[in-house]
C-alpha cells in the first residue's frame, strides 16, 4: 500500500508551496476523477494537496460586465447560478449534461478542466498507453477505438477530452485564470487543451505547480443565443459520442459573431474555426449551415470503429446551429 | 382463528428492507471474523498460453503481505465438474483474467499494492477471441444449456421454406453481455478446527458446500456456506465461483479467516457473461400468414475451458406452430472468458431475434403481428407434442392490447414525426419455461404463537423470505406476521438454488408441503404445545422433480412505445407495457418488481449493453459501470407489468410459474420492432446506439 500524505490549504500560497511543482503532487478538488484514476492505479500521487477549502468559490461578475467563476465552484453550483443560467445557457447545459447528479455535488470547475480521458486502455495499467506511460505505445490506435478521436489525433494517442464544461466554455472564448511559481497568467480555454502530437501524456499546458484559480467568461455579444447538445449512449451518465457548444448573434437576418466547438471528437474541445468563417456574414440556411458544418468536419480522419462520429457531429451541429439560427 | 385465506397473492411489504436501507442487513464481506485477512488475485493480461514465471520478490517485501499462492504453492484441489474453478492447479492460461496467483494480507490495500507488484512472464500463444461471421471453428455440441439437444427437426424444414410463398430469411445478432450485479462476488471463508465456514455472495450456498467440500476433499458437515443477504446475480451466483475458491485456499493455507471480493472489472472475466448470439431466423409461411416452416440457428462462443452454449433456439420449440422446423446451435471454443447463465439464458437472446423475425413476416404479410402470432398459437407443444399445462398468450397479446392502445395503431412504418423525433410502437411475445427441484424444509409452531419456517432459500433481492412466510401463513390459516422465515445458511434444510425461475416453487412446496403437515399435528394435538413446539418437516423429492405429462411454460406480451431522433440516431423508449400469464402470483408487490426490472435489463439489452472484447489482448474492455451502459434512471420509462389470472392445476401446490426472468424476455424485441415502426428501418444488431440508428437512417 502506498501511502499518501495530505495536506488541507487555507490559501493559493500555501497549496502551492506544499505542492512545490513535484511530479507527486496533486492538487485534490472533488476528487471525482483523480480518485477514481488513484483507485485505477493510473494516478500514484504522494502528496494530495486539497483545494476545496481555498477562498476561490465564487461566481461574481466583473465591473467590465464578465462573470469570475472560482475554481472550486461545483458543477452543480455553476450550473444553478443565475448569471451562469441567464447569460450562458451554453455552459450551464453542458454541465447539466455531464456526469450524475452526486458527481456534479462533488466536481469542481478547476477539476472539470484536468480531466483525464476515459480511454479504456488509459484505465487499464495492462495496456499500452503512451498517455500514461510515454513510449509503451497505444493500444487503441488499433484496438476498439469506437470512442475515440476523429480530429487531430495522433499515432501516438487516439484519445478524446471527456468533458462538456469545457466544450461550452471554447465556444465563449473562457479564460483559464492560474497561480503559479512564477506568478500568475491566463490562458484562453481554446489554448489550455493540447493535441497529443508527440507528448500525449500531456493533456494542457498546465506547468508543474500551478493551480487553476477561475475561469473568466467574457460578456456574448449583445442577443446572442447558445446551446449546448450531447449525444451518449444512454440518457444521462455517459461521455459524449459526440457533442456540440454554439453560440450565435444575428442582425437583420445576418450572421455576426458564430462560435461552434465540438466535444467527443479530438483530444481537446475542437473549436470549429471552418464553420465560424464560413457562417460570418451569412444569412443562415439549412443548406449553407450545412456546408459550414462540412467544410470543418472535412478534416476529419476516422479510425476504424468510429466514422459514425463524423456523420454524427454533421448532423448534430447543423441541427443545432440551424434552430438557434431560427431563435436568434 | 381469523381468516387467512388472503396470506397469498396480497402485496407484502418485504421483510428485509428495513435492515437493507439502514446497513443492517450483513454481506458476505461484511463478516469480519477476528484475524480476518484479505486476499487480492492477480489475473491473466494474455488471452493463451503459460505463466513461464512469477517473479514474487517485490510483493512479498511489501508491508502487511502474509503470502502469496501461486499454482505452485496453492492447496491442490480435487477434480470437479466445473473446471472454472480448477484455479491455481498449473500453469496454464485459457483466457485473459484467469487467476494466476492471489496476494494475502493483513489489509485490502496491502493485497492489492502487492497484486501489482506480482512480476509476470508468458509463454503466449496465438489467439482467437471474437467470434466472427460463420466461424470456421464453430460445431455442433451434444446439449445447449439446460440439457437441449442442441438440434431438433421436424418434418423438412428446408423444402418447406424453399416452397413457402411468403418467407422473411434474416439474421439479428446480441453482443456479449455482462451480470453486473450490485454486490459484487466476494466470500469470507473461515478454515478453523477442520472446519470449513464460509460466507459467500451466492444463489444457492448448498451447491457451494457441495462442491467446496469436493474440491477441498473434506466432508459436507464440515462445511458450513452462509448467503444470508446477496445483492443481486441474475445467473452468474448461480453455482460458485473463483472467488469463493480463492478466498478457501487462502484461509486453508493461513489457517486464518479471509476475506476476496473481485473487483468491477475482474467480475466480467470470472463470474461468466451471456456469449454472443449470431441468429439466422427463416419463416415461410402462406398468404393468410400459417407458418409452414420455422428454422431457427444459433451461433455463439463458448471458452477453452468449459462448454457452455445459450440455448438460444430452444424457445422456437415452444412458441408457434408450424408444419416443420428446424431449431440448431453451433458453438465455437475461444479463447474468451466462460460464458454462463445471465437472466433467462436462451430465452431473452433467442425470442429477441424470433419475435423480431416474426414481426417482419407481419410487415411482409401485411397483416397486424398480433393477429399473425394468434393464427399460429398451437395446440399442442410443437416440439415434444406434450399438451401445455396452461397457455394465455394470445390474452396476453390482447390484454396488452387492449391497455396499451394497440387498436388505434397505424401499421405504417416512418410515418410519426414529431420535429426531429420519428415514434412507434412494437409488440413481442415472451415465454420462460416452467423449472422446479426438490426442497427440504421444516416448519415449527411454538408456543408463544410464532411460526418459524425453516429452508436454505436464497433472497438475491426478490423478497424470498416474504414470499415464503405468506406460503406457510396461508397453509396453516394463521397470520404472516406469526411466521419468521429463516433462510441463507446450509445449517437449515437442503434446498435447490435462486435460479431458473425456480426457487420460490421449489422452496414453497416444500414449505407447503411441512406447514400443512403441521396444520395436521396441531389439529390432532391437544393441550398447550411442548416447550419447542411441534415441527414437521417435508421433502419434496419424488414429488417435485417428477416427469410432468404436460408442457409447462410461463408466456407473457411485451409492448413499447418508441421515439428515435432523426439528427443523432438516439433512441428514447417512452412506455413500456407488460402483461403476462404465470399461474398465481405469490406477492404482487415483489413480482412487480421482478417484473420490471427485467424489464429494465431488457431495455438495457435493446439499446445500451453491450460487452466489448478487445481482440489483441482478448480482455473485456471498458467493461466496468462507467464503460458498460446499463439504463440509467433517464432512460427508464413509463413502465406498467400486470398479469392476467391464470389457473393451473398441473405446476405446484401454490400454483405460480416463475416470474425472475420472463420480463427480460422479448422486451428488446418489442423495443426493436418499435424502432422499426417509428423509422422503417430494422436494426438486426444489438445495442441500438447512436452510431448505428444514425448510420442507419
Amino acid at each position: 500500500m502506498k501511502p499518501v500524505s495530505y495536506l488541507r490549504a487555507s490559501s493559493v500560497e500555501e497549496a502551492a508551496s506544499a505542492h512545490g511543482g513535484r511530479t507527486e503532487a496533486r492538487y485534490l478538488g472533488g476528487g471525482t476523477n483523480l480518485v477514481d484514476l488513484m483507485k485505477l492505479g493510473v494516478e500514484r500521487p504522494e502528496v494530495l494537496v486539497d483545494i476545496t477549502r481555498l477562498p476561490l468559490d465564487g461566481v461574481r461578475e466583473q465591473p467590465d460586465g464578465s462573470v469570475r467563476v472560482g475554481a472550486t465552484v461545483r458543477n452543480s453550483d455553476l450550473a444553478a447560478h443565475p448569471l451562469v443560467r441567464e447569460r450562458y445557457p451554453v455552459v450551464s447545459q453542458a454541465v447539466l449534461s455531464g456526469a450524475s447528479g452526486q458527481l456534479r455535488n462533488m466536481a469542481t470547475t478547476g477539476g472539470n478542466l484536468l480531466q483525464r480521458t476515459r480511454c479504456a486502455y488509459f484505465q487499464d495499467l495492462a495496456k499500452a498507453c503512451n498517455k500514461r506511460v510515454p513510449g509503451s505505445g497505444c493500444a487503441a490506435v488499433v484496438g476498439v477505438n469506437h470512442d475515440h478521436a476523429v480530429l487531430g489525433h495522433s499515432p501516438h494517442c487516439v484519445a478524446t477530452n471527456p468533458s462538456d464544461l469545457c466544450v461550452a466554455l471554447a465556444a465563449v472564448d473562457a479564460v483559464v485564470e492560474l497561480a503559479g511559481p512564477g506568478g500568475g497568467r491566463t490562458v484562453p480555454v481554446t489554448e489550455f487543451h493540447r493535441l497529443p502530437g508527440d507528448h500525449p501524456e500531456l493533456d494542457t499546458v498546465i506547468r508543474p505547480g500551478e493551480l487553476i484559480t477561475g475561469v473568466l467568461l467574457p460578456p456574448l455579444p449583445r442577443g446572442a443565443v447558445s446551446h449546448y447538445r450531447k449525444v451518449r449512449e444512454r440518457a444521462s451518465y455517459a461521455f459524449a459520442l459526440a457533442s456540440v457548444a454554439a453560440v450565435l448573434q444575428l442582425e437583420g437576418g445576418e450572421i455576426r459573431h458564430a462560435a461552434v466547438a465540438f466535444g467527443g471528437l479530438a483530444h481537446r474541445p475542437w473549436r470549429a474555426r471552418r464553420t465560424e468563417t464560413a457562417l460570418l456574414g451569412t444569412r443562415p440556411s439549412q443548406e449553407s449551415v450545412a456546408r459550414a458544418v462540412e467544410a470543418e468536419l472535412a478534416e476529419a480522419v476516422p479510425l476504424r470503429d468510429n466514422a459514425y462520429k463524423v456523420s454524427l457531429a454533421r448532423d448534430l451541429a447543423t441541427q443545432v446551429l440551424g434552430s438557434l439560427s431560427t431563435t436568434a | 382463528m381469523a381468516s387467512h385465506a388472503n396470506a397469498l397473492g396480497a402485496p407484502t411489504e418485504r421483510r428485509e428492507g428495513r435492515a437493507k436501507v439502514t446497513g443492517e442487513a450483513l454481506y458476505a464481506t461484511e463478516y469480519t471474523p477476528p484475524g480476518c485477512l484479505y486476499a487480492w488475485p492477480v489475473t491473466a493480461t494474455v488471452a493463451r498460453g503459460r505463466i513461464a514465471s512469477l517473479d514474487l520478490d517485490a510483493a512479498l517485501a511489501l508491508p502487511d503481505v502474509v503470502d502469496v499462492l501461486t499454482p505452485e504453492s496453492a492447496p491442490r484441489l480435487a477434480a470437479s465438474d466445473d473446471a472454472t474453478l480448477a484455479v491455481l492447479q498449473d500453469a496454464k492460461v485459457p483466457h485473459h483474467g484467469w487467476p494466476i496467483a492471489v496476494v494475502i494480507a493483513e489489509t485490502i490495500e496491502a493485497a492489492r499494492a502487492a497484486a501489482e507488484a506480482v512480476r509476470v512472464t508468458y509463454d503466449t500463444e496465438p489467439h482467437e477471441s471474437v467470434l466472427g461471421d460463420d466461424p470456421a471453428a464453430a460445431y455442433r455440441p451434444e446439449e445447449a444449456n439446460g440439457g437441449h439437444p442442441a438440434e431438433r427437426r421436424r418434418g423438412e424444414p428446408e423444402a418447406a421454406f424453399a416452397a413457402a410463398p411468403v418467407r422473411v430469411d434474416v439474421r439479428y445478432r446480441v453482443p456479449p453481455l455482462h451480470n453486473h450485479p450490485m454486490e459484487p462476488h466476494g466470500a469470507t471463508a473461515n478454515w478453523h478446527d477442520g472446519r470449513l465456514t464460509v460466507y459467500d455472495s451466492s444463489q444457492g450456498s448448498d451447491t457451494v458446500r457441495s462442491v467446496l467440500a469436493e474440491l477441498f476433499g473434506l466432508p459436507e458437515e464440515q462445511v458450513t456456506v452462509i448467503s444470508e443477504h446477496v445483492g443481486g446475480g441474475f445467473g452468474s451466483k448461480g453455482t460458485p465461483r473463483p472467488h469463493v475458491v480463492l478466498a478457501a485456499m487462502a484461509s486453508v493455507h493461513t489457517g486464518r479467516p479471509v476475506k476476496l471480493t473481485l473487483s468491477r472489472r475482474q467480475l466480467t472475466e470470472l463470474v461468466g457473461h451471456r456469449a454472443p448470439t449470431d441468429h439466422r431466423l427463416r419463416l415461410g409461411s402462406d398468404d393468410e400468414g400459417t407458418l409452414a416452416s420455422v428454422i431457427h440457428e444459433v451461433t455463439t462462443h463458448t471458452s477453452r475451458v468449459k462448454e457452455f452454449v445459450e440455448q438460444a433456439a430452444v424457445p422456437a420449440r415452444v412458441m408457434y406452430g408450424s408444419a416443420t422446423s428446424l431449431t440448431d446451435h453451433k458453438v465455437a471454443a475461444l479463447d474468451v472468458p466462460t460464458p454462463s447463465w445471465m437472466r433467462a439464458p436462451g430465452e431473452a437472446p433467442g425470442m429477441y431475434a424470433l419475435e423480431s423475425a416474426v414481426d417482419e413476416l407481419a410487415y411482409a404479410l401485411d397483416i397486424d403481428p398480433i393477429e399473425l402470432r394468434a393464427r399460429n398459437e398451437p395446440g399442442q407443444e410443437p416440439d415434444s407434442g406434450l399438451p401445455f399445462s396452461s397457455r394465455h398468450l394470445v390474452e396476453c397479446l390482447r390484454e396488452g392490447a387492449r391497455r396499451f392502445g394497440w387498436a388505434d395503431r397505424d401499421a405504417r412504418p416512418g410515418i410519426r414525426r414529431e420535429g426531429a423525433w420519428l415514434t412507434g410502437t412494437g409488440v413481442a411475445s415472451a415465454t420462460y419455461p416452467v423449472l422446479v427441484s426438490p426442497s427440504r424444509a421444516t416448519v415449527t409452531a411454538h408456543p408463544d404463537g410464532l411460526h418459524v419456517v425453516r429452508v436454505n432459500a436464497t433472497d438475491i433481492g426478490t423478497g424470498a423470505r416474504t414470499v415464503l412466510a405468506q406460503v406457510a401463513a396461508e397453509a396453516l390459516g394463521v397470520d404472516v406476521e406469526s411466521v419468521r422465515t429463516e433462510i441463507g445458511s446450509t445449517g437449515l434444510p437442503r434446498a435447490p438454488l435462486a435460479g431458473g425461475s425456480s426457487g420460490t416453487a421449489s422452496w414453497g412446496w416444500a414449505v407447503h408441503d411441512a406447514s400443512r403437515a403441521l396444520a395436521g399435528q396441531l389439529q390432532r394435538h391437544t393441550g398447550p404445545l411442548p416447550p419447542d413446539g411441534l415441527t414437521a418437516a417435508a421433502d419434496t423429492k419424488g414429488s417435485a422433480d417428477q416427469k410432468s405429462p404436460y408442457a409447462r411454460h410461463a408466456f407473457g406480451a411485451h409492448f413499447a412505445e418508441v421515439a428515435v431522433d432523426t439528427d443523432t440516431g438516439e433512441v428514447r423508449v417512452r412506455r413500456l407495457l407488460g402483461v403476462y400469464a404465470v399461474g398465481r402470483v405469490l406477492n404482487a408487490r415483489t413480482a412487480t418488481s421482478q417484473f420490471i426490472g427485467g424489464m429494465v435489463m431488457g431495455l438495457g439489452m435493446a439499446l445500451t449493453e453491450r460487452g466489448t472484447v478487445d481482440p489483441a489482448s482478448g480482455a473485456f474492455i471498458g467493461s466496468d459501470l462507467a464503460g458498460y451502459h446499463v439504463p440509467a434512471h433517464a432512460d427508464v420509462p413509463a413502465i406498467e407489468a400486470h398479469w392476467i389470472d391464470e389457473r393451473d392445476e398441473h405446476l405446484n401446490p401454490m400454483g405460480s410459474k416463475g416470474i425472475g426472468e420472463i420480463g427480460i424476455v422479448g422486451t428488446a424485441a418489442a423495443i426493436g420492432n418499435a424502432v422499426h415502426h417509428a423509422t422503417g428501418v430494422r436494426f438486426r444488431e444489438l445495442p441500438l446506439t447512436p452510431d448505428r440508428v444514425h448510420g442507419g437512417l
